[in-house]
């Protein structure tokens, strides 16, 4: 699954991690995560993230 | 002026006695503050961070005479914010080609203030710079603390972590140490520097303090970027960042409020006496919002465990000091804390619950629908708030 990086300070949403400490099981895809879900790092929403390109 | 640290490392900062405020105006600096940055003097010479701008013509040829700018190898810029990034652009005029070390989102941010393109070396965790002399310097990045760009140095041998911001506090003062200062102030200034800002990134913080000491680095010393140097023991401060980054709270409780005719100071006032009524024990602080410094108030907030929130209702609504504040309580994320909300109205009295829906959106319990009161509070009125201090007090 694709990773996702946030353009306002660097963290990278990484689908096998999710982000448990926000309620998101590992294994989350970015696009199955909540709409109102933010950035852990610095609050940002979904819109202000980017496909990793690898 | 250049003073020695330990070793072969200086410090060369400046010490800014008028500052007021910081941040523009949202942060007040009663005892002033410094900016801290540093030389280490091995084979290579580094500079670590600089100063705030106004600053910037008296610290370049400071160090200049002190320690030749021509002599310096490399820079280190831990966080781009102008109070330590403020004297670059007057300094790389003078040494364009110097590498300067930063992290991928510092490049970001000083070109984003200073729309200049300098030899940026950008560095990750665990990157190393040999300085000669068998010293390294390791670079830990501390994103969000409290920047996207921030990020902190460490010294080999010497044992010194160059913190930047974290575990700094506004504090002018001659002296370098922890231990030259008085201990009240020193702690007042730091618990306020958390609350203010770096609380909203509490959950982050605990992650870093856990990465740091995995790495296990022998800390001897932390330098700071603002107010004093940790050499006593400095593990002391790691450890109150610890509790802090915990969802802090002493036995307090703060009632905050702002009024017209005093009428919602009455009740504020009989609330303190129903909590005193209910608990001996507990420290009880009242303020008047539009009297009081606001990030003095937030420090008290930081160290309560219920804040209770009083405003008249005026325009179908409550006093815009109060609406500011909340959405400042909302900004700093506190967690953990309890809040209740009352006020005087004459008719249509719609503040309380404004208030009270407002403050839990920031994240506080609710402790009861708050507490209204007609007109100016008469006997009955003094006894209901009473009743609702009792209520606050063991909720």
């Amino acid at each position: 699954m694709d990773k996702y990086e946030c353009t306002a300070c660097g963290y990278i949403y990484d689908p096998e991690l999710g982000d448990p400490d926000n309620g998101v099981e590992p294994g989350t895809s970015f696009a199955d995560l909540p709409d109102d879900w933010l950035c852990p790092l610095c609050g940002v929403g979904k819109e202000d993230f980017e496909l990793v390109e690898e | 002026m250049k003073r020695r640290i330990k070793n072969n490392v200086y410090w060369v900062g400046k010490v800014d006695w008028e500052l007021q405020h910081f941040h523009g105006f949202e942060y007040s600096t009663h005892k002033g503050s410094t900016y801290n940055a540093y030389i280490i003097d091995e084979e290579k010479k580094v500079l670590i961070d600089t100063v705030w701008s106004p600053f910037a013509e008296e610290f370049v040829e400071n160090l200049d005479q002190e320690v030749g700018l021509s002599s310096i190898d490399y820079i280190v810029i831990n966080h781009g914010e102008v109070d330590h990034s403020g004297a670059l652009p007057l300094l790389m005029k003078h040494i364009p080609d110097t590498p300067i070390y930063c992290s991928a989102n510092a490049v970001k941010s000083l070109r984003g203030q200073y729309h200049q393109d300098w030899n940026f070396q950008v560095v990750k965790t665990g990157d190393r710079v040999s300085l000669g002399n068998g010293k390294e310097l390791i670079f830990v990045e501390m994103p969000m603390l409290h920047w996207p760009d921030s990020m902190a140095a460490y010294l080999t041998q010497d044992n010194i972590l160059f913190s930047n911001d974290a575990f700094g506090q506004h504090l002018a003062t001659d002296h370098l140490f922890n231990d030259q200062v008085d201990q009240c102030d020193l702690f007042n200034e730091a618990i306020k520097y958390y609350a203010n800002i770096l609380n909203p990134f509490s959950p982050m913080l605990k992650k870093k303090l856990e990465e740091i000491a995995a790495l296990n680095l022998p800390i001897e010393m932390i330098a700071t970027s603002h107010g004093v140097i940790w050499r006593d023991n400095p593990r002391q401060i790691v450890e109150k960042y610890a509790q802090w980054a915990d969802n802090y709270q002493e036995n307090q409780i703060t009632i905050i409020y702002d009024t017209m005719w005093n009428g919602t100071k009455q009740l504020a006032e009989k609330i303190a006496a129903g909590i005193r009524e209910a608990d001996q024990e507990v420290v009880i602080k009242v303020y008047h919002l539009a009297k009081s410094d606001e990030a003095d108030l937030i420090t008290e907030v930081f160290k309560s465990k219920t804040v209770v929130l009083g405003s008249p209702t005026i325009y179908n609504s409550m006093l815009h000091s109060m609406a500011g504040f909340i959405q400042l309580l909302k900004q700093l994320r506190f967690k953990g804390k309890k809040a209740a909300a009352f006020g005087c109205y004459g008719w249509s009295g719609e503040a309380v619950k404004q208030m009270t829906e407002l403050v839990e959106k920031a994240g506080f319990t609710i402790i009861s629908e708050g507490l209204r009161s007609q007109w100016n509070p008469d006997e009955g009125a003094e006894q209901a708030a009473v009743g609702f201090g009792k209520n606050i007090a063991t909720s």
